[in-house]
């Protein structure tokens, strides 16, 4: 029988409950006295040189209390980049500077120059649009390529040219140019992954709001990890000590990502309400979010596999250009480096691998993480590949891949991570199972009565999740520490409430954190609270990315929980007259081994609060503790995933008939928290592969800034998915020995959609080597068509 | 959004004496208009909504037409013409998603005139009569290119007069992000001659294949298109698809239609 309690329990998310009932707290429910509002003049060129902005018009509307303009931030930080990569020569990236609101020129539309704080939303927009300016427009660089030639108009002026970094990793020179000189065979394979726009349901917001009485400001924001904004705004943009400044991060709906990163619209608010006095807040518009939140992906990619004569993969190697957009965005610097590069090995042996990565300024919208962050783009090049060798070479593709599949355990890759644990045997074997292999021919037969090409795809790969060692990191040029921490407090009369640096904003930490707790004490979970999002009430944690929630700050509250459970067991053993080592803690009662003597988790707890009968000697009173953790290595959830596809050849549509996906996560807490993320996960894979795109035009004007032309996947873009996670390698170095599954979706599907693709076309007779995202009607069709 | 006065009348004399004011604006069911103000596109003094007016809702079965009222939402067509033209009900309730069937009407699909919605399809397939408040106006003479019709200012629709065909059918082909007709084909056949009008397609707006037309007059087949297309000059290119994969898209779409239409 399936547990209901505890860890591996399929709890129903209970903040569900919240959500759909209308009863959410998020940033835009905020509203505190004396508040105003704040509008963005925002930059409708994608390069320009600011002439002159004159305010005078627009201050005398009904309604303005103060405009701001590049000018007001001359002394004030700019929005930093929180990693410093040194590229291939040792010298460290360019970081140009990123002011809160443009000076001097304005590099991609969408870039805010100036600000109207009124007392409504509606002066301040109308004041917004009386701003009189002058911006000089100049030639834009949109495509990296062109961005790179030599005399290309530079983006930053200060900056030699537009390379942010020249990066290389990987097995040495000589290593990887003998794998090539010596192949049998050498698949090669240029492609894009697209640009996209994240899309959260909930536009970002911020409301800061500054205390006169105390010198306190406190910023209200839409942020997957508000200690981390509470870092960065308050040490190197505003010079708020971080004693000063309080960071609050409520309900948040959905982040994918884009709500990780430190924007200019938070220092503003916070800034502005110091400036006036009054509480300042801005609401993003959809339209907004389009050209201000952080865009994922844009890789353009050659990449090249050795094989030899008995289809070994002896070499790899790859060129990308990475696009920063305008400006580096928080994160932006270590996606294409640290969280593609590491990853280029995949779950094959291959023994020389060598990534080479330029990172390019552009006019267009900052580029950083989105869900999966540079393990997509890696996965999608390798996995792409091999299917294209396996074309090539005419082996079945899953041979190919069984073949080359990593076995033993650990294994330190070419590009320097060591996965600990894994078992991609036993995910594909499941996988095979899953899809009834078998049966396609029949099935393929019967989509061709009906004049449809059917195609299968499959690919696999592995993540690293669980961001991260902060040791590591650092040497690699982090600017932050990525450990994370919780505090479980324990009430007198036995209620818990878990305080963890997590942020949950979809992914349901409420329900599952308290199942461990639970598991640990033996009492139940109502018992048991979490609290998040605000750094007045939490430990200094780093926040919720990279699939790190449960296996990091998790981790944390097992050692605080394991602190509490000592100190439990030296009161229980007070109150029981008995040696500490002998009690023992199950189902919620403390127990003298081997006798019937015990006491129950609330007759401590009360003794921990009304310490009447108390060793007040040997330990304080008060049931509460905190943990930090930092992992020891990163964690490698991995998989096998397959898409079958039926393809309309007098259209080019292609409808998603099948999709299946078999993750090896180690242990799960909330089986059906995990299939919900994976859910999300393949649509969005789903999404990247089949519909969206985010297009510049070549004067950088975003032609998809709306989703009358930005496709997002909906209900009936998806099949009914099946997902399986039971084949399980714990993680080694984290308690419960979790690896992450908020990513891996996203991560594993966009190969096997196009794979299939790609499958049912050529047995269809079209000879196409590959099909770039998002695989439309249109591009479909133009490839069957030359 | 701007601030505007809004008025609702309950009649037609009431609706055209509030749109004589200054900067007046018709207001029917704002899928279109509302999304305009709200991008701050459209800056009407007033907005004379029309969605109270029963004079101009509901349908009307007459001889071997039906007539539909300016005012009639996409939800309502859907229901109210499935037995007398599925063809035309079918392509009703297939606009948008239910909110917008509950809130878009007819006459204000036809007054914007979107090159790519799907009601122009029907009107000019069916040879149907655009009545206004002043006049009646036929099919062939009221589409005069995107966005673009016979309308004069201040001039509403009343309502639509479908003559009931034999046979019909309309294919959509959607474009992925708006779900709006990337191709729209309206195959209908009358005792006279077939009509098919394309919307989706053309930098001119909603059009008549007369090619297929004729063939089809002669053959109401698949067969009979064979060989038959469309240059792909003047039709749109944009991010979901060339002219010419429009032009490709609009024989398939025409084919499916006459098999669709039994």
């Amino acid at each position: 029988m399936p547990k209901d309690h505890g860890i591996g329990a399929a709890q129903k998310r209970r903040e569900d409950v919240r959500f759909l009932t209308g009863a959410g707290q998020y940033t835009d429910d905020i509203n505190v006295y004396g508040q105003t509002y704040c509008a963005f003049l925002r930059s409708d060129v994608a390069h320009g040189r600011i002439v002159s902005i004159d305010t005078s018009d627009a201050e005398a509307m009904p309604g303005v209390v103060r405009i701001f303009t590049g000018k007001d931030f001359e002394g004030v930080g700019g929005l930093p980049c929180g990693w410093q990569v040194t590229d291939k020569h040792g010298e460290p990236m360019k970081e140009p500077g990123h002011p809160v609101l443009a000076q001097g020129k304005v590099r991609h539309v969408g870039d805010p120059f100036a600000a109207v704080v009124a007392e409504t939303l509606e002066e301040a927009r109308n004041a917004a649009e009386a701003i009189v300016y002058d911006i000089e427009e100049l030639p834009a660089v949109v495509d990296m390529k062109a961005a790179l030639a030599p005399g290309a108009t530079k983006v930053h002026d200060d900056l030699p040219d537009n390379l942010c970094y020249d990066w290389q990793f990987g097995s040495d020179q000589a290593d990887v140019d003998k794998a090539f000189a010596e192949a049998a065979h050498v698949t090669t394979l240029e492609l894009v992954n697209n640009r996209l726009v994240a899309n959260p349901m909930e536009p970002r917001v911020a409301l800061g709001e500054y205390s006169r009485a105390n010198d306190e400001s406190t910023l209200y924001t839409t942020s997957q990890n508000p200690h981390v904004i509470r870092l960065l705004m308050g040490a190197f943009v505003l010079g708020i000590p971080e004693h000063k400044l309080r960071v609050v991060a409520p309900d948040v709906g959905g982040g994918f990502g884009t709500k990780i990163f430190h924007y200019a619209e938070e220092a503003f608010v916070t800034f502005a309400s110091r400036q006036i006095n009054r509480p300042v807040k801005w609401t993003s518009t959809r339209s907004e979010a389009f050209m201000s939140d952080a865009h994922g992906r844009d890789h353009v990619t050659k990449i090249e596999l050795a094989l030899d004569a008995d289809n070994n993969f002896t070499g790899l190697r790859t060129d990308t250009l990475a696009n920063m957009g305008a400006y580096l965005s928080t994160f932006s610097s270590s996606i294409p480096t640290w969280l593609h590069g590491t990853l280029m090995a995949g779950n094959y042996k291959t023994p020389a691998v060598q990534v080479n990565v330029k990172a390019v300024f552009t006019n267009t919208v900052p580029v950083d993480a989105y869900r999966g962050a540079g393990r997509p783009e890696a996965t999608f090049q390798l996995e792409r590949l091999v299917d294209k060798a396996a074309r090539e070479l005419g082996v079945d593709p899953i041979t190919l891949r069984r073949q080359n599949f990593i076995t033993e355990f650990p294994y330190t890759t070419p590009v320097a991570v060591q996965y600990d644990t894994g078992n991609y045997i036993a995910t594909m074997d499941k996988l095979e199972e899953m899809i009834d292999r078998a049966g396609f021919a029949a099935r393929r037969a019967e989509s061709a009565k009906n004049g449809k090409l059917r195609g299968l795809g499959v690919n696999c790969y592995i993540e690293a999740c669980g961001i991260a060692p902060s040791n590591l990191v650092g040497q690699l040029g982090a600017r932050a520490g990525l450990y994370d921490a919780a505090t479980v407090r324990v009430n007198a009369t036995g209620t818990i409430s878990v305080m963890v640096g997590a942020h949950s904003h979809g992914q349901g930490h409420e329900t599952a954190f308290p199942q461990v707790v639970a598991e640990m004490l033996g009492i139940d979970e109502s018992m048991i609270d979490i609290v998040h999002g605000d750094s007045s009430k939490i430990p200094f944690g780093m926040g919720t990315y990279g699939s790190r929630s449960l296996a990091v700050c998790g981790s944390a509250m097992v050692r605080a929980t394991e602190k509490i459970i000592n100190k439990a067991k030296k009161i229980a053993s007070h109150l029981l007259e008995a040696s500490e080592a002998d009690i023992e803690l199950k189902d919620g009662q403390f127990t003298v081994a081997g006798t019937d003597k015990s006491v129950a988790w609330g007759d401590v707890t009360l003794a921990a609060y009304v310490p009447h009968n108390y060793p007040l000697e040997e330990i304080e009173p008060g049931l509460e503790e905190t943990a930090f953790y930092d992992p020891s290595n990163f964690t490698y959830p991995s998989g096998a995933y397959a898409c079958e596809v039926e393809l309309d050849p007098e259209t080019g549509k292609v409808e998603i008939l099948n999709f299946a996906a078999a993750d090896d996560f180690g242990n799960v807490v909330n089986p059906m928290i995990v299939e919900g993320q994976v859910h999300g996960g393949i649509a969005q894979g789903i999404g990247q592969a089949m519909l969206e795109s985010c297009v510049y035009d070549e004067n950088g004007q975003l032609l998809s800034a709306s989703y009358m032309d930005y496709a997002m996947p909906r209900a009936e873009d998806v099949p009914f998915f099946k997902v399986d996670h039971s084949c399980v390698t714990p993680c080694t170095h984290n308690p419960l020995g979790v690896k992450g599954c908020g990513e891996a979706g996203a991560i594993g599907s966009p190969p096997a959609v196009v794979n299939a693709v790609l499958d049912a076309l050529n047995s269809g007779g079209f000879d196409v080597a590959h099909i770039d995202m998002p695989v439309s009607p249109h591009r479909v069709w133009k490839a069957m068509h030359g | 959004m701007y601030s505007f006065e809004i008025e609702t009348p309950t009649s037609l004399a009431d609706a055209l004496s509030a749109l004589g004011q200054d900067e007046a604006q018709a207001l029917g069911g704002g899928q279109t208009l509302i999304p305009s103000l709200k991008a701050r596109l459209a800056s009407p003094a007033v907005l004379v909504s029309l969605a109270k007016i029963d004079e101009i809702k509901g349908i009307t079965a007459g001889d071997g037409t039906v007539t539909i009222g300016g005012g009639t939402t996409h939800a309502a067509v859907a229901a109210g013409v499935a037995g007398s033209y599925p063809a035309l009900a079918a392509l009703a309730g297939n606009i948008g998603d239910p909110a917008v069937r509950n809130r878009g009407t007819i006459g204000g699909s036809l007054a914007n005139n979107d090159p790519a919605a799907c009601y122009p399809a029907a009107v000019l397939a069916s040879g149907a009569t655009i009545v206004t408040n002043t006049r009646e106006i036929a099919a062939d003479d009221y589409f005069q290119g995107m966005f673009t019709t016979a309308l004069e200012e201040g001039e509403i629709v009343t309502a639509v007069t479908f003559p009931i065909p034999e046979k019909a059918a309309y294919l959509k082909f959607e474009q992925p992000a708006s779900r709006f007709a990337l191709v729209g084909v309206f195959v209908a056949k009358y005792p006279d001659g077939v009509r098919v009008a394309v919307t989706g397609a053309s930098e001119s707006g909603v059009f008549r294949w007369t090619e297929a037309e004729a063939a089809l007059s002669a053959d109401f087949s698949v067969a009979a298109l064979d060989g038959l297309s469309l240059p792909a000059e003047g039709m749109m290119g944009d991010l979901h698809g060339s002219g010419a994969y429009r032009a490709h898209l609009v024989a398939v779409m025409t084919k499916r239609a006459v098999t669709a239409a039994g």
